[in-house]
């Protein structure tokens, strides 16, 4: 055995995977590309049964099968591809943290339907805004992160196969107590955790261990090793102390012979157990699960190339992939000249002779969607009723961004930092929840806000979103980026980070909010390449109408 | 491929359910929206009821599944004359789906291969007569959403594109679900679906070891879970075919049409769909339960489930629609 617990509990995640496959479904892998993946990977390809690897530009017909349109016309007649659907296999999608929603919905069709395929997701995000989709992750009995483990520590050591398969045989044999239900339940409630597949996973996960150690009944180690692996990624608040109590009042009620035949589980030892994996920064975690969205297009934003709808552009040559079209005339085109040469070769053939060279795809050229970063200035120095105006704001432009397809992100910086309130989002629920408790007072870190903004545009912008800003202060910049009081530092820290915004071309509007009009923020606007705008006494409803002119439709 | 989940077997979820039902009575209710967290059985609940339902009589091999031979168009190949009986389709629509999936198009590969102009039907069509299933509606991209919109309207399919002009009966049940914090819908396609439910997983935590025990015996002794679920199930059905005949003789008062209109007014919800809807699934309600007329009880339980998500939106009532409703409700009723 291996003495990191990290990567202990990372071989036992692949092991109950090999002994339940149909019943957990799969796996999340949380951990950069490197040697210790490197290693995992090795031990994911002893398991038993076969793997594929995917990728998150897969297409229908990859996944589902279809006609092979270039097959078919070399040959003649129809030629059907099988997809990767029919073969029950383990798949293995690498940067899983880049699958697009519409792979992700149909990968979840395919786990719903069909029993005999598991996933393993290998996410490689950097940070929490980068995740797998949760359609996908919360489908996923396990979970398992491998950043903390050093590369020495890492060995595939897996039980042998004749083990697996043999646990494999024993898992209809295994059984729990009612009991056993009752934990894995109360645990997932104490930690937050809605859904009710988790506990459902969890039970099996349970089993799946007792069969690998060749017990024919659930544990409270295998309780403990289930919880862990399927427990701490998905809980969103830390166990409050009350819920235990009431539980063990709860807990010899229902079944008291079960009980009185095993010692009483320690659900204490279990909190501690899950708590003790708990993301590091639970807060993080909780922002992430609204993490940006892939724009869906068709927005105010930059121009792109689509595939689907659009301005037209040229058919380009192209082998279909069952997601661009083909268009039928410029394919025609490109084949009618050959069609005597052709001639001469097949000359039984009917119709046109079309080879694959000839199939021209459409293309379109479309929008992306915008995202407006409010950045508000919730200092002391900048009228408290300001962010109020702020809000109300961000509110009337969400109300409107479905018309103009435009996503909404709120910054607020107060005291030594500048905080994302509000992530990305179109979703009106959200956005007010997160806008009703702001508060305010405290210095002007103008130079973290701006720090901030510069982190989310350029995470914007590989979303596919392109961003613009609308920056509400009074631009009295009074603390540096590295958060003392000190006005020289501030300024020059300023200016160097305003410079890179105008480096970046982020389009911009600085709104002057401070009561006395001073030269700062029109010096900072110069700075920044950005619009000013003085607004001393605005409402809401006067800066949404300010933001949507300057940045222009 | 297992026998889905029993639908008298999820724990709860009684809105749901209900709405469910309905819409299996009366089809002509224009479908369900289920919006909730994830992991709180939608996608389970919509795959119950297709396995609960009466199968559908249709010609064998007919793409839009005609009931008669007749009703087979005529771009179907070999329109056969065997009548099969198979179980009412429910037809998946995932998320990124291409225009041409959905409305049909033409089929390319014989168009190149064998020169031949020929439609290849798409998911409206194999929803005829059945369910159309779209999880994550909210995310779904707009174009598809107005196309389905269009379509679920008129229930009738046009499809005018590359040189063809085809146009096949599309009537459908559209149920949607999804989750409200990752993006709203859109107010068009929101009054558009007949009922709308929001469903929370159980917060007792008694019901939800009940869930898991549930799943658990599904999952383990599926036969026996099966058996012992299968009777109730086909209680359910029963009733649901017994409420179907009852439907046309149930009476509508005039003081149920100006508690609807009362109802209406008050919570000041646009248009008129709001009390044809509500009328209607009180109608169904009241043939499920075997009563003879609409009465104002019929009509406060399914009140919420008809009008919740055609209110105005307010920013700055924080209070629930449901609960909206239910004010509304003992305002004018008393």
């Amino acid at each position: 055995m291996t003495g990191n617990p990290a990567w202990a509990r990372a071989l036992s995640a692949l092991a109950l995977l090999a002994v339940d496959p149909a019943g957990l479904r799969g796996l999340t892998l949380r951990a950069r590309s490197g040697p210790v993946r490197q290693t995992f990977e090795t031990a994911l390809a002893r398991l038993p049964d076969p793997g594929r690897r995917i990728h998150p530009d897969l297409s229908d017909t990859q996944l589902f099968g279809g006609a092979d349109i270039a097959a078919t016309l070399a040959a003649g007649h129809l030629i059907q591809s099988a997809g990767l659907a029919r073969t029950p296999a383990r798949l293995i999608l690498p940067m899983a943290e880049r699958t697009p929603p519409a792979l992700a919905a149909r990968l979840a069709q395919l786990l719903d339907q069909s029993p005999g395929h598991t996933l393993i997701l290998l996410d490689e995000g950097l940070d929490a805004e980068e995740a797998a989709p949760a359609a996908l992750t919360e489908r996923l009995a396990l979970h398992v992160t491998l950043d903390a483990v050093p590369h020495t520590d890492a060995r595939p050591l897996l039980p042998a196969p004749a083990d697996l398969l043999a646990a494999r045989a024993r898992l209809g044999q295994v059984n729990h107590t009612p009991q056993d239900v009752i934990t894995l339940t109360t645990l997932a409630l104490s930690f937050g955790i809605d859904s009710l597949r988790a506990p459902s996973l969890a039970l099996r996960a349970a089993r799946a261990r007792a069969a690998l150690k060749g017990r024919t009944t659930v544990s409270e180690e295998d309780l403990r090793t289930a919880a862990e692996l399927v427990y701490p990624a998905r809980a969103t608040q830390l166990p409050q102390d009350p819920p235990p109590e009431t539980e063990e009042e709860d807990s010899p009620a229902p079944d008291p012979d079960q009980s009185s035949e095993r010692p009483d589980i320690p659900d204490e030892i279990l909190v501690a157990a899950v708590a003790a994996l708990l993301p590091s920064a639970l807060l993080d975690q909780l922002t992430r699960q609204q993490s940006l969205r892939r724009a869906a297009g068709s927005g105010a934003g930059a121009r792109r190339k689509a595939q689907h709808r659009g301005r037209p552009l040229p058919a380009r040559p192209g082998a279909p992939d069952g997601r661009a079209r083909i268009d039928l005339i410029a394919t025609l085109r490109a084949a009618a000249p050959w069609q005597a040469m052709r001639r001469k070769t097949r000359p039984d053939a009917p119709g046109l002779i079309i080879h694959a060279p000839d199939i021209h795809l459409k293309r379109f050229e479309d929008r992306s969607d915008r995202l407006v970063i409010f950045a508000v200035d919730a200092s002391g120095s900048a009228a408290l009723a300001r962010l109020a105006e702020a809000k109300g704001a961000v509110e009337l432009l969400l109300a409107q961004a479905y018309a103009r397809r435009d996503q909404v992100a709120l910054i607020a910086f107060r005291g030594t930092s500048a905080d994302l309130i509000l992530p990305p989002t179109r979703a009106l629920v959200q956005a007010k929840r997160r806008l009703a408790g702001l508060p305010g007072g405290g210095g002007t870190p103008l130079a973290a806000a701006l720090e901030a903004i510069l982190s989310l545009a350029q995470h914007a912008q590989a979303h596919g979103l392109s961003p613009a800003l609308a920056l509400l202060t009074d631009a009295r910049a009074n603390i540096a980026l590295d958060g003392r009081g000190d006005r020289v530092q501030a300024a020059e820290d300023t200016a160097r980070l305003a410079a890179l915004c105008r480096a970046r071309a982020l389009p911009a509007i600085v709104i002057d909010t401070a009561n006395r009009p001073g030269p700062e923020p029109a010096r900072l606007a110069a700075e920044m390449g950005a619009r000013h705008l003085a607004l001393p006494r605005a409402d809401a409803r006067a800066i949404s109408a300010a933001v949507a002119t300057a940045l222009g439709d | 491929m297992t026998a889905a989940f029993p639908f008298s077997a999820i724990v709860g979820q009684t809105d749901m359910k209900r709405a469910m039902i309905l819409t299996a009575i009366e089809p002509g209710l224009g479908g369900v929206l289920v919006f909730g967290d994830r992991g709180t059985g939608k996608s389970t609940a919509v795959r119950a009821l297709a396995a609960l339902l009466p199968p559908i009589r249709m010609v064998a091999g007919s793409p839009i599944n005609a009931e008669t031979p007749e009703d087979s168009p005529d771009w179907a190949e070999a329109p056969g004359t065997e009548i099969i009986t198979r179980p009412t389709p429910v037809v998946d629509l995932p998320l990124g789906v291409t225009e041409d999936r959905v409305t049909g198009a033409l089929d390319i590969e014989r168009a190149l291969t064998l020169g031949e102009k020929a439609f290849q039907p798409g998911l409206l069509a194999r929803a005829n007569r059945g369910y159309l299933y779209i999880d994550e509606v909210n995310l779904l991209e707009d174009h598809i959403v107005d196309l389905l919109l269009d379509v679920a309207q008129s229930g009738e399919n046009v499809v005018e594109r590359e040189g063809l002009s085809i146009r096949h009966p599309a009537r459908f049940v559209l149920v949607g679900s999804g989750n409200p914090e990752e993006g709203e819908l859109r107010p068009q396609l929101l009054d558009r679906f007949g009922l709308s439910v929001e469903v929370r997983s159980p917060s007792d935590i008694e019901e939800r070891i009940e869930v898991i025990r549930r799943r658990d015996a599904y999952e383990r002794d599926h036969e026996a879970f099966m058996t012992q679920w299968q009777a109730e199930d086909a209680t359910i059905r029963s009733a649901i075919l017994a409420a179907r005949e009852a439907l046309r003789g149930i009476k509508t008062p005039d003081a149920a049409l100006r508690d609807c209109a009362t109802l209406c007014l008050a919570i000041g919800a646009d248009g008129l769909r709001g009390e044809l809807t509500l009328l209607r699934a009180a109608r169904a309600l009241a043939a499920y339960e075997g009563d003879a007329a609409v009465e104002r009880s019929h009509l406060a339980r399914v009140a919420p489930l008809a009008l919740s998500h055609r209110l105005r939106r307010d920013p700055l009532d924080e209070a629930g629609s449901a609960t909206r409703i239910t004010r509304a409700m003992t305002e004018v009723w008393g």
